[in-house]
């Protein structure tokens, strides 16, 4: 971490009753002398800190400007944030992102729709379902197809999202409670995360990155044992998921380090577009899952979450609240799943749903049998294969947005078809992309440790943030 | 979904404007903001590989949907007559596709027509939830695209706001004032595709660094990725392979 110690008044000179350079390493006069400026860059590595402590009392006016990042442990992934401090309180926050920006939006076109799902799913990565999802329904509606989606396929896809927003909460609760140093919070999240990523993996093939969600429908059905291992995820998240409200609610430590903290109201909110827990948390019921339904949410039973506080505190009651209505969506998953047994998980279509029914061989490798008949059975059957495979579907010209209630907020896709094969621009709107807009109103004015639960109450990924 | 907007007493209208007016403000309207392209054969156009198809000959012409006429449906009507009735001809063309509802208007027309959106009871768009770009190449005078996504919470309703300003002098007066939201969006926009927006209060780069030359949302901004060699043969890299259609 680096402190800038600007001198407030010109004739002070700060190495002259400082003397920092003892312990820099970096002599960085140069640099600062042809920026014409008339501070000094000092570079503290830990265990230095009495010195900076002693010298800001020798200056108490001087103004500290901290670089906050982009590798801070605090700052969920690679943000980061300029700081100009008085003493511990925040006088100005500037948040700077882009340091993990991937051209997400670029690689979409140049590749086919079917593969758009394989590259959406790497934005948000811990919440990626529903980056595929979101993709996947804006394909379906240029399509025109998205009410022709199979029951199966929507409850399949409804159960992934809300497995994704367990997962992805629970991430968010444990890092936010790691960061102001309640590890076993952390240890309990992190244990349920893994069971939820171990059914994910059980039904995608993949703990992240799954690519499950597809547009047409899911990419594959449920394994033979899925309803099971369904069954005793619910089981074990209802009798698990309660520890993390006894370890918080109450705790004296944790509500001073979060009531009142990292404070929006709801004409803040509005005026910074905040969706997700941060509105919610000013008691405004928005969810998009009941607002303007997809997927059939519109046949699930479940409460939108909000609480009235508008700080911190009120969105981690939120966030334990809306873990515990997922798994009532996920109990009501079993019965509809059980339901539709042997329906089919994407279309029927020729083309869209071509590679719905892909399955392993017998012996747990490569293609079943059958696929591997019907692709050599006649030249014509392999020719499809290949056109369908290399080629894939086309999407008929125009444009589309589409809204889905992640766990940050609301994440949207803007779809552009010109008719090909491959999209002609996709735009991803992330929820932490529009939130750290919000950061420097949550936090000036305030204390520098409650910058980090600012952070970790509006959830950013920066994988989403940056794109 | 939508709910009717809580009427003061206003008589619901239908939009005032009739075809033969819209026919001639489309005869007079040199832009072709749905033109994308043309093709030529199977792969897109200027490909340059061997199309054995035999289907060579074949041209195309790739365009978007063509704007709508009234009545547009849904409470589209209504809406469109209330920023008629208020802003004039701001509103220059209206597309109605896949049920969702896009405005098109002009740089000049933009800001007023946002703080209408915003501020009109029976509009209320409180939330610009997103600004993007496209780039159309072949569109010429109106190469790059705006988009704005925008929520109303009140009416829960969404609807899409269209500009489109030429390559050669990208500019377009920043909504910031009316959404504040709007700040990072527009800086994407200005970093992915060079759009200059008026009035932003610090419109600098935001995801790529400050020092980048080129906006890589362009169209002929290339992947630059490199040749994949066979023994024998060689794959161009993925910006340059030939594709279907656009």
């Amino acid at each position: 971490m680096n402190a800038a110690l600007p001198p407030t008044d010109g004739d002070l000179n700060p190495s002259a009753d400082t003397n920092f350079d003892e312990f820099s390493e970096f002599d960085l006069s140069a640099i600062f002398d042809e920026l014409g400026l008339d501070a000094a860059q000092y570079l503290v590595e830990g265990g230095d800190w009495e010195q900076v402590v002693a010298a800001q009392q020798r200056n108490p006016d001087r103004v500290i400007v901290v670089n906050m990042g982009p590798t801070h442990p605090s700052t969920h992934g690679l943000l980061r944030l300029v700081l100009e401090l008085d003493g511990e309180t925040v006088l100005s926050l500037r948040p700077a992102i882009g340091y993990l920006h991937s051209g997400i939006e670029k690689t979409f076109e140049y590749r086919s729709w079917a593969q758009g799902p394989v590259v959406a799913t790497r934005a948000q990565y811990v919440a990626g379902i529903f980056n595929e999802a979101v993709y996947s329904l804006a394909v379906d509606k240029l399509l025109g197809i998205t009410d022709a989606i199979p029951e199966r396929a929507n409850v399949l896809r409804v159960l992934m999202m809300e497995v994704n927003r367990i997962a992805s909460h629970l991430l968010a609760v444990g890092s936010g409670g790691m960061e102001i140093g309640a590890t076993s919070v952390m240890e309990v999240c992190l244990r349920e995360r893994e069971r939820c990523l171990e059914f994910m993996e059980a039904l995608s093939g993949l703990r992240m990155n799954n690519a499950y969600i597809r547009p047409g429908g899911v990419a594959i059905d449920l394994p033979a044992d899925g309803l099971d291992r369904l069954r005793e995820l619910t089981k074990q998240l209802r009798r698990n998921l309660p520890e993390l409200a006894g370890f918080t609610l109450d705790n004296p430590i944790f509500k001073r380090r979060t009531q009142g903290v990292a404070y929006l109201d709801l004409t803040s909110c509005m005026a910074l577009g905040v969706s997700g827990p941060t509105l919610r948390a000013t008691g405004y019921p928005w969810d998009l899952r009941k607002t303007q339904p997809y997927c059939g949410y519109q046949d699930f039973e479940f409460n939108v979450c909000t609480a009235d506080s508008a700080d911190a505190y009120g969105r981690w009651v939120i966030r334990l609240g809306e873990m515990d209505e997922s798994v009532r969506i996920l109990e009501q998953c079993i019965t509809r799943l059980e339901v539709t047994t042997g329906e089919r998980h994407s279309i029927d279509h020729a083309e869209v749903g071509a590679f719905a029914d892909l399955a392993v061989g017998a012996d747990g490798q490569g293609q079943s049998f059958d696929q591997v008949r019907e692709l050599w059975s006649s030249m014509e059957s392999l020719i499809h294969h290949f056109k369908k495979a290399s080629q894939g579907f086309k999407v008929p010209a125009g444009q589309v947005y589409q809204a889905i209630e992640a766990p940050g907020g609301e994440l949207g896709c803007h779809m552009v078809s010109a008719g090909g094969t491959r999209p002609y621009r996709v735009h991803l709107r992330d929820p932490g992309f529009n939130h750290i807009q919000a950061l420097p109103m949550m936090t000036e004015g305030g204390m520098l440790s409650d910058i980090v639960m600012a952070i970790s109450s509006l959830d950013p990924v920066v994988g989403g943030v940056d794109r | 979904m939508s709910t009717e907007p809580q009427s003061d007493a206003k008589p619901a209208r239908r939009s005032g404007v009739s075809a033969a007016a819209i026919a001639a403000a489309e005869a007079a309207d040199t832009l072709r903001v749905t033109y994308i392209g043309e093709t030529s054969g199977v792969w897109g156009p200027g490909s340059g590989s061997g199309d054995v198809s035999g289907f060579d000959g074949l041209k195309g012409v790739v365009e978007l949907p063509p704007q709508s006429r009234p009545p547009y449906g849904s409470w589209f009507d209504e809406a469109i007559a209330e920023i008629n009735s208020e802003v004039g001809a701001a509103v220059s063309r209206v597309f109605v596709h896949r049920g969702e509802l896009t405005l098109f208007t002009s740089t000049t027309r933009l800001s007023e027509l946002m703080r209408l959106l915003r501020d009109d009871a029976h509009l209320r768009f409180e939330v610009c939830v997103s600004v993007s770009g496209v780039h159309y190449p072949e569109q010429s005078g109106s190469e790059l695209h705006v988009i704005y996504e925008l929520l109303s919470i009140t009416h829960n309703r969404r609807l899409r706001v269209e500009v489109a300003v030429p390559e050669r002098d990208p500019q377009v007066p920043s909504v910031t004032a009316t959404y504040p939201m709007a700040n990072y969006h527009e800086r994407e926009t200005y970093d992915m595709f060079g759009i200059i927006f008026d009035g932003h209060p610090s419109l600098t780069r935001i995801l790529m660094p400050d020092d980048w030359i080129g906006h890589p949302l362009r169209k002929d901004y290339g992947l630059g990725g490199v040749p994949v060699r066979f023994d024998g043969a060689e794959v161009p890299p993925p910006d340059q392979r030939r594709s279907y259609l656009l």
